[in-house]
């Protein structure tokens, strides 16, 4: 027998002592940033009193919302309902807000919502208004940070699945957005046709929409490209030198159509589109292009009456590539790509190389030169395919598994979120290569640098945006929320701040400096700008019409009482409208009106603001109905009632306050 | 009075003109739940918030202490108080003219005058405000009242009142000086003929 040396005796007695490490550190995945966490709650901490450096303004996903957090407090600060009903506030319920839920297929009060995007002026975030997509029924909506409110929503024709948009131009010239899903479109129409799936490779077409962004930011549809039948993923503006391009990811360039999760990953490249916006907006301002008929609404908030209206637009322009060369390139990409952003100097188009196991970056000087050289590797339907090797900058090595976005922090570095090996990782944007790297908990989606996507990002903070959640906080049931996750990028290493969770499923999120927005705030509406045709000014117009089975109740609130707030002559089977001013002039006193058995939502009215709900009562009685906004120490006193008689009785209609 | 103390007077009426464009008097209110301040500015014809909707925001606190609703409009003392000022001017401008210093005297005293009534019913404005209160108000503190001060600074409940002079009063009282200073002057002067 071999006497066992004392070297390896030495080395055995370590086993135990390694595996109790080991087991001790089990289940603490975060241990590697617990140093130095007190320093990294300082950094975080915002006082009573002060306010957060930056608004955060984040997608709600299936939410249909967008959710404003502090930063870098990760504080959740307000949620904006955009495509979804809100109870919270009776938008989507309330006579007003109901038409900007109106589309060519009907009431739609929910959506999917992915990608904020903050309008900019010469390619910096300029805090007037932030656009969102819905991704489910396609459109965009423009909210305005003047009051955090929704103030328009534009549905987008011949699209189907909206999710690569909203993106603006340099100085919000056009928002573009593209289709998801390719449909069977009629070659003449492009009217959505009943065939066989099967046939996608022949019949199936997208668009990509290009909306011109007004004045006062009124949205419309100013022309859609014609495109092949792929997916179309993500987007970004070109700016800089590549100002008067845009790029949008795409995938299925096998034209697959049923189990894509294998068949849209055989080809070893897809397709980053570069379109010429700029060259396709002069075309069709020449008279290129075919107006087609196209249903498709704009829902917009009238500021001067105080509601939303719904106008049908009947047409769109459409413009096909193949008809007009030059607008539309490809660039090869591989595999699979997702986003696809372009750095602060505009000069590199970073492709995510979601299935890829490098990052590709494109350059877009070379793009230019290539055309011009007309240095092509191939045509698809008469689309002309770039040479790679001629247009490929740079592949970033060991840049994670699963890339999908960059943002930059204007310092030259350029920051790639990696879903599969769920890490943050930052490389240079001089020699392109990995110089940090952090783990990210867990799996991380799109990624948040205050103006990380403009020309002039606050290289200060990062929010990677995790999908997934598992062990990071108490558990609340099978469905986590989402977790966020605050990272400090001013120094060299990046430095984990802070978790926070978020509501619904965000996927992108947009950051700007607090102090551009607050200044633009307005804290509550003009009594005497109200021009609602249902507005009540002073308490002496108060007042109750009968007409017909229609009883219209104009009715005013202020501290701490409604105005009438006796209501007698209401019959079964009337349909009674509360139109409700709220004459408060002071910031932050909404008021609240809600009534028993009301079937829709409650009403939360804003200082200076008219809102409307219906009422249909069902059962004869006398049915109370209240302030639901803690108004005043009076407020639990702010209440009245309203008797109903059943139909057919002759009671008057009779109306007080204070008799 | 030479042609000094004739310009001094006129000045002095002329000054007041200037009282028409500012408030007389300011009333700020502080309390936790206004962190930016409420309050109203007194001129001789009109009271305003001062900022946009403060008098319709104190009408509002106002009513929870039964307090009258502070309405311009009612308030006769914002009618009669302009003429008064013109009064003053042109009187002041026909003395300054005629150069009569026993005139000057007589138009120095009926504006220390006036100005004295002028607090004196500012006071019982107040008073009437703070004191006659709705005998339906929902918050009642027994002994409590809410006149705010003539001059200075006082808690009501938790509200912290103050009440100083504006800009208007100080020009009135420049006026005054100056008015006095032609009639001491002029004074001298005639000693010296």
């Amino acid at each position: 027998m071999k006497p066992i040396d004392n070297k390896k005796r030495r080395t055995w007695w370590a086993v135990p002592f390694i595996a109790i490490i080991g087991l001790t550190l089990y289940g603490c995945p975060s241990q590697q940033n617990l140093a130095g966490s007190s320093d990294a709650a300082q950094k975080v901490y915002v006082a009573p009193g002060e306010h957060d450096e930056f608004y955060g303004m984040f997608s709600g996903g299936y939410s249909g919302q967008m959710t404003v957090y502090g930063l870098p407090s990760g504080r959740h600060l307000y949620t904006i309902p955009v495509f979804s009903q809100a109870p919270v506030s009776g938008y989507g319920y309330s006579e007003e807000t109901k038409p900007m839920l109106q589309t060519t297929h009907g009431f739609i009060p929910w959506d999917d919502a992915h990608h904020p995007e903050m309008s900019q002026t010469d390619g910096v975030p300029d805090g007037r208004w932030i656009f969102i997509n819905a991704n489910n029924t396609p459109r965009v909506a423009r909210i305005d940070f003047a009051n955090f409110q929704t103030a328009e929503i534009i549905e987008i024709p011949n699209a189907a699945g909206n999710h690569a948009s909203p993106f603006v131009t340099t100085n919000t010239e056009y928002i573009s957005a593209a289709t998801r899903f390719s449909i069977p479109m009629d070659e003449e129409t492009l009217e959505n046709q009943d065939v066989s799936i099967s046939s996608y490779a022949e019949n199936f077409k997208g668009t990509l929409s290009f909306i011109k962004v007004g004045e006062e930011g009124e949205m419309n549809i100013d022309f859609q490209i014609l495109v092949p039948g792929f997916n179309y993923d993500l987007s970004h503006a070109g700016k800089g030198p590549s100002a008067d391009w845009s790029f949008f990811t795409s995938y299925n360039t096998e034209e697959a159509h049923t189990l894509l999760e294998r068949n849209a990953s055989r080809n070893d490249k897809d397709f980053i589109a570069a379109v010429n916006w700029r060259k396709a907006a002069e075309l069709v301002a020449n008279g290129e292009g075919r107006e087609i008929p196209a249903p498709h609404y704009r829902n917009y908030m009238d500021h001067n009456e105080q509601r939303a209206k719904s106008e049908l637009v009947e047409t769109v322009t459409v413009i096909d590539p193949i008809e007009n060369p030059g607008i539309i390139y490809y660039l090869p990409t591989p595999k699979s790509p997702h986003g696809v952003d372009v750095d602060p100097s505009g000069r590199y188009i970073i492709g995510g190389g979601k299935l890829s196991s490098v990052l590709p970056v494109h350059s877009f000087e070379k793009m230019i030169e290539a055309i011009e050289n007309e240095d092509f590797e191939g045509e698809v339907d008469g689309i002309p395919v770039l040479n790679y090797d001629s247009v490929i900058h740079a592949e970033v090595e060991n840049a994670g598994i699963g890339t999908l976005h960059t943002e930059f922090d204007g310092k030259g570095y350029a920051y790639t979120t990696a879903f599969i090996s769920s890490e943050v990782v930052k490389w240079s944007l001089e020699t392109f290569e990995v110089v940090d790297r952090i783990d990210t908990y867990y799996s991380p989606g799109h990624l948040m640098i205050p103006g990380g996507d403009s020309m002039q990002p606050e290289g200060k903070y990062l929010v990677a945006l995790n999908k997934i959640t598992k062990d990071r906080y108490l558990p609340t049931g099978p469905e986590l929320f989402h977790s966020a996750q605050l990272i400090d990028i001013s120094g060299d290493k990046m430095e984990l701040l802070l978790d926070f969770p978020t509501d619904g499923e965000p996927h992108y999120a947009q950051g700007i400096a607090a102090d551009i927005v607050k200044e633009r705030q307005i804290r509550f509406y003009q009594l005497e700008e109200n021009n609602h045709p249902a507005a009540t000014k002073t308490e002496a117009d108060t007042r109750v019409e009968r007409d017909g089975n229609n009883v219209h109740v104009y009715m005013t609130t202020i501290r701490s009482h409604f105005a009438p707030d006796n209501i007698e002559g209401i019959k079964v089977g009337d349909k009674v409208y509360f139109h409700v001013t709220n004459l408060e002039q002071d910031w932050d006193v909404p008021h609240g009106f809600a009534m028993l058995g009301a079937r829709t939502a409650e009403l939360l009215i804003m200082p200076g603001e008219t809102r409307t709900l219906v009422w249909e009562p069902q059962k004869p009685g006398v049915y109370p109905f209240y302030c639901t906004d803690f108004c005043s120490a009076l407020h639990q006193e702010m209440q009245g009632y309203a008797r109903v008689s059943p139909a057919g009785s002759n009671v008057p209609i009779s109306y007080g306050t204070g008799n | 009075m030479g042609t000094k103390e004739k310009s001094l007077t006129a000045v002095a009426a002329l000054l007041l003109g200037l009282v028409f464009f500012v408030p007389i008097w300011t009333i700020d209110m502080d309390a936790p739940q206004y962190p930016e301040g409420i309050g109203m500015e007194i001129s001789i014809n009109k009271i305003e918030g001062q900022k946009k909707n403060d008098l319709l925001n104190i009408n509002g606190l106002n009513h929870y202490i039964g307090m009258k609703e502070i309405t311009p409009e009612s308030i006769p003392e914002l009618k009669i108080m302009p003429w008064i000022f013109a009064f003053l001017i042109t009187s002041g401008l026909v003395i300054a003219l005629w150069g009569n210093r026993n005139a000057l005297l007589i138009w120095i005293l009926l504006f220390v005058l006036l100005a004295i009534a002028g607090l004196v019913d500012f006071y019982l404005w107040g008073y009437d405000y703070g004191h006659n209160l709705s005998d339906d108000a929902a918050i009642k503190v027994p002994g409590m009242t809410y006149q705010p001060p003539l001059i200075g600074t006082k808690q009501l409940l938790n509200i912290t009142a103050s009440s100083w002079p504006g800009p208007g009063f100080y020009i009135s009282l420049i006026s005054m000086g100056l008015a006095s200073y032609a009639f001491w002057s002029g004074k001298s002067s005639s000693k010296e003929n």
